[in-house]
């Protein structure tokens, strides 16, 4: 692999910089080098035939597990890496809910060192409170210094109202956020998936709408009582939707990030293979689908469309996977046994690009969405990423808009299989993905690249 | 196997009726033709149950695995009785007494039990869609026998049955089901059952113990369109020819759904005063097992007007048509 890449060709798309054209990209050294209209080859250059596709900035994930420490028999920090290189993402930031937890300095920086060498550029976000338990804050200072870019007790929502306070002030310092979980957990009560008809139908504990929806209001509160910085994770509902709205027309400082799977399916998708019929149809043995079992739970049609819209006009900032991965057993039983979540990562873009051939979102915002609005999230902790600006890292991404495939589980280099999309047809696939000038992932045909 | 083997009055099952069906998980999906075959069928079961030698050789060669995840007295007893008439070779499985206390997975017990041959396991889980689940996975017949608080079908079958043989049909009789909605499988059940069956019916809860999306009614093209709603016993019983109570479990209480059983008894339970609103002749009955002075007083559940024990002995009947209906419908000799 030589230092300097020149993908020629591509529909080049980079949000930060208005670009939507064709032309071509250069990358030496690790950096963006120049984006612009036929760049001639220079000498030493590996040359990328890019004609027909998609080029953007690497893709960027706030929201993802990777399992370890303790839970390496799901992912650990280089399958999820691989699996992050797949789906084009070329950053992303790992939740701290591992075993032990990621809640001091030390375990920030054990889990830099292991990302080193890997695909995929890895951010922790470290815990807001000691072991996620919500009693004591972190040390969330010496975290920062570390290379902590937020605060989350992810899976645990920071139930306590006061603490969620301190947490706010305190961190308001750090030009980081606080990234909340948002669910009354009195409400939650052992739900397994949305209260609804589908809830009721299958005789399972429903995960009201409300549980979300106070939790968000009770965080813009916060954040407007603090001045601190509230983000806030996989949100589900549209009153939710239409909260964050309001508090971002006065001015709180509050951003929200929605999951593909949150954009596009809805609770019926555990009814798996009853069909559109509904309620009408009787239950088949494909019913009590455990891959779409997620927290927060699949909503409804009405909810999926405010978050589209949502995220459209920048209500929700970002997209951003909440990639679940688990092991096979942790699914292959009855709903109420089966762990929450989905592996995401690889199916991500296309997920979020079938809003795009539906004509639901533009192409430059779902990219936005992706690259430059979480790089802008992430805009304190000086990574340089999320556009295709000289100087930035050469984190690229290229896809083919229109390619179908069938998801294929098995073939994911995620150790989580998990997948509600297992079988479908979609459309979008990365072929090509490049983290500071190095391929790291490619399905690209040979005679393209040229060395 | 001989399709009547001892039992002359048995309907076979058609290719219309019956004969594709492999897993018995709720009466969803039912037609109305296939449980009158159910219902016909266990009066032919009934005539061999009164015989002086209670035994026909028609699952003879069959293994019957009764798989119990959670506490049953009548249920279990009633599939293995209705086995061992139809002379299948019927093995119980329960969770105090098997590797489940190890741990091991419902996936890999099914597993274990499939590869001893099983042709039909009924199975009963405390998680709603275990059944399901077993027959997305295994190759034998899957009978639900009560899972979570999704579905009971034998038991809506055998309260079809009840009513049925007390009433002549069930088509426009009005059925009360009083009581815990939300948390009842037998209830979810009944409600296919005797919708399909034609039969008025009525829910009568207090407003924490049904299903949110229940309580404010059905919409016209829903399923359950002609059921109604109320939160009031007195005008649910009135005309009422079956009222059904269901069990109360003391937990409501504690989790903050109702304030005392005592009140939930003042209000729901079923007492002399409520069943001089129904009609005279109506039926009482409840799936069991009861809290007397609870849900039903006692001098109701031992009364007249009760079926409550008769209630279980056609469940013995009613299932012994299941096995028959699952067996005969899945590939006759072997």
């Amino acid at each position: 692999m030589k230092d300097k890449v020149l993908i020629k060709g591509a529909r080049v798309v980079c949000p930060a910089n208005g670009i939507d054209s064709k032309m071509d990209v250069l990358l030496e050294r690790g950096r963006i080098k120049d984006t612009r209209v036929n760049i001639e080859v220079p000498k030493d250059t590996t040359t990328i035939n890019a004609s027909g596709l998609v080029l953007t900035p690497g893709f960027i994930d706030l929201h993802c597990h990777l399992r370890e420490p303790g839970f390496e028999y799901k992912e650990t920090v280089a399958s999820g890496s691989a699996a992050a290189a797949k789906g084009g993402f070329t950053t992303i930031c790992a939740m701290p809910n591992t075993n032990p937890v990621t809640d001091n300095a030390t375990s920030i920086q054990s889990l830099l060192d292991k990302a080193e060498g890997q695909p995929a550029r890895i951010l922790p976000i470290g815990s807001a409170t000691k072991n996620s338990a919500g009693k004591e804050l972190t040390e969330m200072a010496e975290m920062v210094e570390a290379g902590a870019v937020g605060f989350s007790d992810d899976g645990n929502p920071i139930a306590s109202d006061i603490l969620m306070r301190h947490a706010l002030e305190y961190s308001s310092v750090l030009g980081v956020p606080i990234i909340d979980h948002c669910e009354v957990p009195s409400l939650f009560t052992n739900g397994q998936i949305n209260e609804g008809w589908v809830a009721s139908r299958l005789g399972l504990q429903g995960i009201p709408a409300a549980a979300e929806e106070q939790m968000v209001n009770r965080n813009i509160a916060l954040a407007k009582l603090t001045g601190g910085w509230v983000h806030l994770a996989h949100i589900s509902t549209k009153e939710s939707v239409e909260s964050i709205r309001k508090a971002k027309e006065l001015g709180i400082k509050i951003t929200a990030e929605a999951t593909p799977h949150h954009l596009t399916l809805t609770e019926e998708a555990i009814l798996h293979g009853t069909g559109s019929g509904g309620i009408f149809k009787p239950l088949t043995e494909e019913a009590y689908n455990t891959m779409a079992k997620v927290n927060p739970p699949l909503r409804t049609d009405v909810d999926v469309e405010a978050l589209v819209d949502g995220l459209a006009d920048g209500t929700i900032d970002i997209i951003a996977t909440d990639h679940a991965p688990h092991a096979v057993v942790e699914k292959l039983c009855p709903m109420q046994e089966a762990a929450f979540g989905i592996s995401n990562l690889e199916t991500a873009l296309a997920s979020a690009l079938s809003l795009v051939h539906n004509k639901k979102l533009s192409l430059n915002r779902m990219i936005e969405s992706l690259t430059s609005s979480p790089a802008l999230l992430l805009e304190n902790s000086n990574h340089k990423i999320g556009q295709l600006t000289k100087g930035f890292s050469a984190d690229v991404t290229l896809f083919d808009l229109n390619g179908d495939w069938n998801v294929d589980a098995s073939q994911f280099v995620s150790k989580g299989k998990n997948s509600p999309l297992h079988g479908q047809k979609l459309k979008g696939k990365v072929v090509l993905t490049i983290y500071k000038g190095q391929i790291v992932y490619s399905e690209l045909k040979k005679d393209l690249v040229s060395k | 196997m001989n399709p009547h083997a001892g039992i002359p009055s048995l309907k076979p099952a058609t290719s219309e009726i019956f004969a594709s069906r492999k897993h018995i998980l709720d009466l969803d999906d039912f037609t109305p033709s296939e449980i009158q075959l159910v219902l016909d069928n266990t009066v032919a079961m009934q005539e061999v149950i009164r015989r002086s030698v209670r035994k026909v050789p028609a699952l003879r060669g069959r293994t019957i695995v009764t798989l119990f995840h959670e506490p049953s007295t009548r249920t279990r007893v009633s599939f293995e009785q209705a086995g061992k008439i139809l002379s299948a070779d019927v093995i119980n499985i329960s969770n105090s007494a098997s590797s489940v206390k190890k741990g091991e997975s419902l996936y890999n017990t099914a597993l274990t039990i499939q590869a001893m041959q099983a042709d039909i396991i009924v199975v009963r889980h405390p998680h709603s869609g275990s059944p399901n689940f077993l027959a997305r996975h295994l190759s034998s017949s899957i009978i639900n026998a009560g899972d979570g608080y999704h579905a009971h079908p034998s038991q809506a079958l055998l309260d079809l049955y009840t009513i049925q043989s007390h009433f002549g049909g069930i088509k426009n009789r009005k059925v009360v089901i009083v009581g815990d909605i939300l948390y009842s499988r037998v209830a979810r059940s009944n409600l296919w059952g005797l919708t399909k069956m034609g039969a008025k019916v009525v829910l009568c809860s207090p407003p924490t113990l049904i299903p949110p999306d229940f309580i404010n009614g059905f919409p016209k093209n829903h399923p359950f369109a002609s059921v109604s709603i109320t939160h009031n016993l007195s005008e649910a019983v009135k005309d009422a020819d079956v009222i059904m109570a269901l069990r109360l479990q003391a937990e409501r209480q504690s989790r903050g759904r109702l304030p005392s059983l005592r009140e939930y008894s003042k209000l729901y339970g079923i007492n002399a005063e409520i069943l001089k609103l129904a009609n005279k002749d109506v039926l009482v009955m409840h799936p069991g097992p009861m809290n007397e002075g609870v849900e039903i007083d006692t001098e109701i559940a031992h009364g007249p007007h009760s079926v409550i024990q008769e209630q279980v002995t056609n469940g013995v009947a009613v299932r012994m048509a299941l096995l028959y209906a699952v067996a005969s419908a899945n590939g006759g000799d072997k």
